[in-house]
């Protein structure tokens, strides 16, 4: 596990900080060895990996501030175009646990705050595997889930969603000394300092990163193989999200059928003589065994929302391979450039045309070009190759640091998948034999039932 | 009795319903016989595992000498002895040029002396099972006897030949026959010997001896068409009871199609759901081991919800619809009953004009009173004792049907189980390289 903060990655993890002299910068206190893990606040259902994060020395903010996403409000206001709007806010609540007087914040954020501080996240750090959020919209909904955004079933799990939003930034490495971070968790007015850093600016068009993966000629080879894995892990997630929510279904109305034998157990007992208390104390245990599926499906969308965390988390590892291409391709264009430059300053000297220009050929047609005039075309290409190979220099600096930081900060996130999806198919398992238990115990006082019919 | 008492003829009312010898019984000197008068209750009351009431061991060979070993330690319901023990088996197809046709073997193991061999084993096809149920109603109208599975299937919903079919049929067939030998006047029924022992029944049935008894003849000849004046309440409540009890027998039969079909789909999804876990196992490189378990967790939960699904279709269900089947027979016997009180209540007022009118009484009043008294004894038997068997039976199919669910879970439980170990490995792993 590789720890950000030993000494030789501090100077490259200073270089990615926006504003090193920011307030932030006083509660890192870069420490020795000794590691007092944050324990996760009771109320996270996603896995302890954030515990594991918060290994690397002193660079945690969790490790120095208690977060939590402790309520849910419904509000309602006028929204941009003056129209009544009802929305949900959720408290964000901290308490920094440094000294003896721990100091509890709080403040409201909506999703759409989130949404920000995201999109600034990706723009400023795209070399890392940005955490993703809780759904936007409820999907791979079953029938008894409601779709509705205002649901109380669907808030409680954001509210969990976006704690364990924040749980996941504040123990990364990197992104937990953001200081915009530490605004949006401590400030109201952090919006204005969002825009300031002008990160809207910075970021990459689409369009320009589409035209990239298309036409990047040579990527490297892990990041192709990582994005085809992505791609590979989000169909699979998807898939499995959308057969789970049928197989949840289905096992609800198997479940509640049952309930109708408590009923009919109870009204045929009435006719019986010595059948009658058996029959009616199996009923009640039929509708015991109705009743019980809905427990057992709510646990089971705790699991649903972690393979939906990765769903998402494959979507923020593609960003950093379309990031990796832009890189690459930006850098291939400018050799390409210096090379047909000092391809041309070559023809130029020597007199030939060995490149096809417009140029070479009306002069071909026209005549040849006055000594003056290709003496002010050679300085002309010389400056431009000057600035060529710094530009190329600078994009393979670039292009070098880029895959250096992301390739570690995909080994983290490695390690982190493994780890998460490995607890959440052990928590799953666990629950699918709590659920066979239960059942044999319904069963079984079922049948002790209708043994003394 | 509560049936008017006009004339003072020797009624069967003072004695307890078991002691009762059949006035009108061909079979008189049998009855007499206190042993045999009580026959067997069947096995189905032991815990034997089988939903249905078969017992567990059918081939085992009964010489005469275990066979009253066995029934010096049978500890059953009414104290009765067990001495003819049947049972359905073995189907076969016969192809011929007419026809294709499924037997079955029918083994009969007795001590009885009515029976002229220990043991008995042939082979008998539905129409055999048919011929002898309407023998048995014909010779003994005043008595219940048990169903038989459905005669009719439509050809090309339901495969005659299936194995599932087959199999639901022959468990009927064995249930039915075992009711018979379990009754203490059905069992002695000269048509049942006949089915159980005859080589060549065809024959048999050409020469048409129906044995009838004095009383079948004379219940055969009650002509219909009298009305009842009051129903004896006793019978009255069998009715009430009987239409309550097929009612929740239908909702019964309903919910538990609707659990199997709910059941069925939760499979299909199922079936889905446990590849994937394969697929994705396939592109992943530490969580391989761990999701490719879990695929086969799913399916194997899969295969053990196919075969709850798969016993409650061919235990549950047949059984339930076949009560269904008893219950019209009880009615429908309920039914002979009044129209028998009818008769006679009708003769009984004809009676009286006649006495106003000085003509002499005739004596078939005194014979229709008999005849509703017997009718009216061999009910209240038979309604006891299929109220008994009810109770059996339903308690060994409820209780079966709980046991299949159990056993569902505990494979599952069992599937699950496994992979525990298999998922925390890696993390202890981990905290040993840390």
């Amino acid at each position: 596990m590789q720890s950000w903060c030993s000494g030789s990655s501090l100077a490259e993890f200073l270089q990615f900080q926006p504003n090193p002299q920011s307030l932030l910068y006083d509660y890192l206190q870069i420490k020795g060895a000794a590691l007092h893990v944050q324990p996760i606040p009771a109320n996270a259902a996603y896995s302890a990996s954030t515990d594991v994060q918060c290994m690397a020395e002193g660079s945690c903010l969790l490790r120095k501030m208690e977060i939590s996403v402790a309520e849910a409000e419904k509000r309602t206001g006028k929204n941009a175009v003056n129209m009544q709007e009802t929305y949900t806010v959720y408290l964000i609540e901290t308490s920094v646990t440094e000294g003896h007087n721990p100091v509890p914040d709080s403040l409201w954020r909506r999703y759409s705050e989130f949404e920000l501080l995201r999109n600034y996240l990706l723009v400023t750090y795209p070399f890392i595997v940005i955490p993703p959020l809780p759904e936007k919209r409820a999907e791979f909904v079953w029938h008894k889930l409601s779709a509705d955004n205002m649901d109380p079933d669907f808030v409680e799990r954001r509210r969990i969603g976006l704690e364990n939003f924040l749980l996941r930034v504040a123990s990364h490495p990197v992104l937990s000394s953001d200081k915009i971070f530490f605004l949006f968790l401590t400030e109201n007015g952090w919006k204005e300092a969002v825009f300031e850093t002008g990160f809207l600016a910075k970021s990459d068009s689409r369009l320009k990163a589409l035209n990239a993966t298309f036409r990047v000629k040579n990527p490297d080879k892990r990041f192709s193989e990582l994005k085809h894995y992505s791609d590979e892990l989000q169909s699979v997630t998807s898939q499995l999200l959308r057969v789970r929510a049928r197989v949840a279904d289905r096992l609800y109305g198997v479940y509640k059928v049952h309930g109708n034998y408590g009923r009919v157990f109870s009204e045929w007992s009435a006719i019986e003589k010595e059948m009658g208390d058996g029959l009616q104390s199996a009923g009640h245990h039929m509708d015991a065994y109705a009743a019980s599926v809905d427990d057992i499906l709510e646990e089971e969308e705790h699991y649903a929302d972690q393979l939906k965390e990765y769903l998402f988390y494959a979507e923020a590892v593609k960003a950093v391979c379309r990031k990796h291409e832009l890189l690459q391709y930006e850098l291939e264009t400018a050799s390409q450039d210096l090379a047909s430059k000092k391809q041309q300053q070559e023809e130029l000297a020597a007199g030939t045309v060995r490149t096809f220009s417009f140029k070479g050929m009306t002069s071909k047609l026209f005549g040849q070009e006055t000594p003056e005039q290709r003496e002010a075309k050679l300085k002309v290409l010389e400056e431009q190759i000057k600035e060529g190979e710094v530009t190329v220099t600078e994009k393979t600096l670039e292009c070098e640091e880029f895959v250096k930081n992301a390739w570690k900060d995909i080994e983290r996130f490695k390690e982190q998948k493994d780890h998460d999806l490995r607890e959440a198919l052990m928590s799953y398992a666990v629950m699918q034999i709590s659920m066979c238990k239960k059942g044999i115990q319904v069963w079984t006082n079922a049948k002790e039932c209708f043994s003394k019919m | 009795m509560s049936a008017g008492n006009a004339n003072s003829l020797t009624s069967s009312g003072q004695q307890s319903i078991e002691e009762v010898s059949h006035p009108l019984s061909a079979e008189e000197s049998v009855l007499s016989s206190p042993d045999t008068a009580n026959a067997a209750i069947s096995l189905a009351e032991k815990d034997l595992s089988l939903l249905n009431g078969t017992p567990v061991d059918t081939s085992s060979p009964a010489s005469s000498s275990s066979l009253v070993n066995r029934l010096q330690l049978d500890d059953d319901l009414n104290g009765e002895t067990h001495d003819l023990f049947v049972s359905v088996d073995d189907p076969k197809k016969h192809v011929s040029t007419m026809e294709t046709y499924i037997t079955y073997r029918v083994t009969t193991k007795t001590t009885r002396t009515e029976f002229d061999l220990p043991e008995y084993s042939l082979r008998r096809r539905y129409q055999d099972f048919d011929w002898l149920r309407n023998k048995l109603e014909e010779s003994q109208p005043t008595h219940l006897v048990p169903p038989l599975p459905e005669k009719f299937v439509m050809k090309g919903v339901v495969d005659r030949f299936s194995e599932e079919f087959v199999e639901t049929r022959r468990k009927a067939l064995d249930k039915f026959l075992k009711r018979v030998a379990d009754h203490p006047v059905l069992s002695f029924n000269e048509n049942f010997n006949v089915f159980l022992t005859a080589k060549d029944l065809n024959s048999y049935k050409k020469q048409g001896l129906a044995l009838l008894t004095k009383m079948s003849e004379s219940v055969k000849n009650v002509t219909g068409g009298y009305k009842l004046r009051s129903r004896p309440l006793e019978f009255a409540a069998m009715l009430d009871y009987l239409d309550v009890f097929t009612q929740k027998l239908g909702t019964i039969d309903r919910i538990a199609q609707r659990i199997i079909k709910e059941q069925s789909e939760y499979l299909m999804e199922l079936r889905d759901y446990g590849p994937l876990y394969s697929s994705w196992a396939a592109f992943e490189g530490e969580l391989q081991k761990p999701l490719k378990s879990v695929s086969e967790c799913v399916t194997s939960c899969a295969t053990a919800l196919e075969e709850l699904t798969d016993d409650m279709s061919e235990d549950f269900l047949p059984v339930l619809r076949e009560y269904v089947l008893y219950i019209e027979s009880m009615k429908n016997v309920l039914k002979k009953r009044d129209q028998v009180q009818a008769e006679y209540e009708a003769k009984l007022e004809a009676i009286v004009v006649r006495k106003e009118e000085k003509i002499g009484v005739p004596m078939d009043v005194e014979k229709c009173q008999d005849r509703m008294e017997c009718f009216n004894a061999d009910l209240k038997a038979d309604w006891e004792r299929w109220q008994n068997n009810k109770r059996q039976d339903f308690r060994q199919l409820l209780t079966g049907m709980a046991e299949k669910n159990i056993q569902y879970y505990e494979k599952c439980l069992a599937a699950w189980d496994t992979i525990i170990p298999l998922l925390q490995k890696k993390e202890d792993m981990n905290v040993d390289t840390n």
